[in-house]
């Protein structure tokens, strides 16, 4: 300051002192010691721990931050320099400069962090210091860890879900529902079982709230119960093991029905034959004669229960060979029907016999001369169906046509990859059964894929992926484009590929 | 030569003695081994005197004196004042001011012959510290401390000054002292010299943290080893700086 006021400033030159230990010369400082000297009177790390002992989790691999924090960090890593430099008492002592990793093997379960700190000694000199901690990785299982390693079944909720019917039909349609919903993320394990699935939760709330998503997109019927496991009358502490038991009601899309009287009459005399045309949380009933249609929900139903006359595999494939269409298209529901009279003969009559049948259905807007159709032959069915004896004197129609066959042009297509894909729950398969019944959940799987690709509406609730693998060849789209259904590109989500998530890519399913 | 003591677990000897070439002032301890170092090392050639100023015992730092006179602050009592005047000896003269600076020890550093003086003291003071003590009075600083008197001390035969004197400042003083003059520490690393020190010509008494190195330093600046007090010789002063041992 003097200087830059012009002062004149005597040039000061900064003498040198004898360290007062040793006796050699040096620049004059606040403890008047040369810095050997300040080092081997002062330890600043006197006091300081040189050696700690840290809690390491081998499984999941964190670092235990007392009292009860389990922290992940990586050998090496910020996080973990920084949990090492927290973990050292007495550290406020001192001012911390600067910390490192000193490079330990791996597996020796050492850490190694050399630590630079500063600290204020002897009449203002500040003496600046490195040193070594050691840290002994300690392996100890965390809490969620151990519980894993010493009960891995250690479900609290179980919800099994259960269809009685011959296919996995709803299941697969259920799996994706679920799979978008997410509804199933909290499943500790997911089991396949026979005519159904089970899912298994670590807590009963997770339990309830599964059932009531279930609730919310089919049509069940549930009870649940509950086991105790152990009971602390001391603290009052119960631990019970909840089983709930959702039965998802055996009527099923595309099912052939004979209502029982008393329903039939409830729902104002309709049928008493109907088509099932679609199981949301509500059953829709279509009378393919009259194009009346019906809601029934879960309550309605499981009152007074029925069973299916015909189900979807005792399909019979026929050819149109007239249609004549009785009333203009009508919408039912929220799909569109006509009424035609048509002209039918089974696929496997044509050129044995010239058994035609002519019949009524509702699909006059799709079909045309010459189209194959999938239709339930009543006229050969051997049914012993009691509600049908209840009807005395009702005459069951010969066939009864429920969708177009696209079985024909799919010909061409067998064993090309679809456009798009979808995901799949990471299920266990019980292995046990055979190749058999692998063999036919795969057709059906089949299935159940051509069946979205024909209908938009069960589409609609479910996500489709794109597949990465499938190119389209333009001959291809140039030759078979124009009838078969498919699903169009903009449908199809793009797949999040997370590189966490590969084996969720693995579990994926043309 | 040098001497290492202690003053009741103290090493600021010279916060509670007074040495010079004719007198010596010691305080009053709680025990008589101060005392009798004091006693053992100088009683045959000059008077040791216990005394307190104002009731206190950090003497050294309280009066300033030579050879010629002995300056007291004016918290002296009028008995402490007559017990000097009958324990020194009678050319000494023994003088209470009035400065409200009371403590001289620390303000005023002197020997025999100069004294370097607080830049605050009343002209009064000066006037009279020329005339008590017999010397040339320059008002100075050490090493940017006003508080001469703590951070130098120096006898006719040479002087040690605070560690962080600069070259250029050590010049001026030991032209305006006349005498060698060295930066140096004392009670190992302690800046404040003449609290941990007390010297006159022939021998000096340190506080016992002091180093060997110090120690040397010491007794080579201040010419303590070819020096007896039968031997006092006025020799010629040069005005010679930085020569460690």
């Amino acid at each position: 300051m003097a200087e830059e006021a012009g002062m004149f400033v005597v040039h000061q030159t900064v003498g040198s002192v004898l360290c007062c230990k040793c006796g050699i010369p040096m620049a004059p400082n606040a403890a008047n010691m040369c810095v050997k000297c300040l080092r081997s009177e002062i330890d600043i790390t006197e006091g300081l721990q040189k050696n700690v002992t840290i809690v390491h989790c081998p499984e999941c691999d964190t670092y235990l931050q007392p009292p009860k924090t389990w922290i992940k960090a990586q050998l090496e890593s910020k996080e973990l320099l920084t949990f090492c430099v927290k973990r050292l008492k007495n550290l406020n002592r001192v001012r911390l400069i600067h910390a490192e990793f000193i490079w330990t093997e791996p597996h020796s379960k050492r850490i190694k962090v050399k630590l630079r700190v500063q600290k204020e000694v002897l009449n203002g000199a500040i003496l600046e210091q490195a040193y070594i901690v050691e840290y002994v990785q300690q392996e100890h299982m965390c809490e969620s860890c151990s519980r894993v390693q010493a009960n891995p079944d250690q479900w609290v909720a179980s919800v099994q879900l259960r269809q009685h019917v011959s296919h996995r039909r709803t299941f697969f349609y259920l799996e994706q529902l679920i799979l978008r919903h997410d509804a199933a993320g909290r499943a500790i394990k997911i089991k396949q079982m026979d005519q159904g699935i089970d899912f298994f939760f670590a807590n009963r709330s997770h339990g309830v709230k599964f059932v009531e998503f279930i609730g919310k997109v089919t049509p069940i019927r549930s009870r649940h119960d509950k086991q105790l496991v152990s009971h602390d009358t001391k603290s009052n502490n119960y631990n019970y093991k909840y089983t709930f038991s959702v039965e998802i009601c055996p009527i099923c899309r595309e099912d052939l029905i004979c209502l029982p009287p008393k329903v039939a009459v409830n729902l104002g005399n309709l049928g008493p034959l109907v088509i099932c045309t679609k199981v949301s949380n509500s059953i829709a009933l279509l009378d393919p004669f009259t194009l009346r249609h019906c809601f029934m929900d879960a309550d309605q139903y499981w009152r007074s229960s029925f069973k299916a006359l015909l189900s979807s595999r005792q399909l019979v494939e026929y050819i149109v060979l007239d249609v004549e269409i009785v009333s203009s298209e009508v919408n039912v529901g929220g799909s569109k029907y006509a009424l035609a009279d048509a002209q039918v003969a089974r696929v496997s009559d044509f050129g044995k016999n010239d058994t035609i049948f002519n019949i009524r259905t509702h699909l006059g807007h799709l079909l045309n001369p010459g189209d194959h159709a999938l239709g339930y032959d009543l006229y050969a069915a051997n049914s012993n169906d009691m509600e049908l004896e209840k009807y005395r004197g009702f005459v069951l129609p010969e066939a009864i046509l429920i969708k177009k066959s696209y079985e024909e042009k799919r010909q061409r297509k067998r064993g090309k990859p679809r456009s798009w894909k979808l995901k799949s729950l990471n299920m266990e398969v019980d292995d046990s059964k055979g190749r058999a019944d692998q063999e036919k959940m795969n057709t059906e799987y089949e299935v159940f894929l051509r069946d979205l690709e024909e209908n938009p509406e069960l589409r609609f609730n479910i996500s489709l992926y794109r597949n990465k693998e499938y190119q389209p060849s333009e001959m291809a789209s140039m030759t078979d484009g124009e009838d078969l259904p498919s699903v169009p590109l903009e449908e199809l989500l793009a797949d999040l590929d997370l590189s966490e998530e590969e084996d969720g890519d693995d579990s994926m399913r043309e | 030569m040098a001497t290492r003591l202690q003053f009741e677990n103290s090493c600021e000897v010279g916060v509670f003695s007074k040495l010079t070439n004719a007198y010596c002032l010691v305080a009053i301890g709680g025990s008589e081994s101060f005392y009798s170092v004091f006693e053992s090392e100088l009683a045959d050639v000059i008077p040791v005197v216990k005394t307190s100023i104002g009731g206190t015992r950090i003497i050294g730092r309280l009066c300033a004196g030579n050879k010629k006179g002995l300056l007291l602050p004016h918290t002296t009592t009028d008995q402490e004042l007559q017990h000097l005047r009958n324990s020194l000896p009678d050319q000494v003269v023994v003088q209470r001011i009035e400065e409200k600076l009371s403590a001289l020890g620390n303000c005023i550093a002197c020997n025999d012959h100069v004294a370097l003086a607080h830049t605050d003291l009343d002209r009064e003071t000066e006037e009279m510290v020329a005339d008590v003590l017999g010397v040339e009075v320059f008002r100075q600083t050490i090493a940017g401390n006003i508080l001469v008197g703590s951070y130098c001390t120096f006898s006719n035969r040479g002087g040690l000054v605070h560690p962080h004197t600069s070259i250029e400042d050590l010049d001026e003083l030991s032209t305006l002292l006349q005498v060698p003059l060295v930066a140096g520490t004392v009670n190992r690393g302690s800046e404040v010299i003449a609290a941990g020190m007390t010297v006159n010509d022939w021998t000096a008494f340190c506080g016992s943290d002091t180093t060997a190195t110090e120690l040397s330093v010491i007794e080579s600046v201040f010419k303590l080893r070819e020096a007896q007090p039968s031997a006092i010789v006025d020799e010629m002063r040069k005005s010679l700086i930085d020569s460690y041992v």
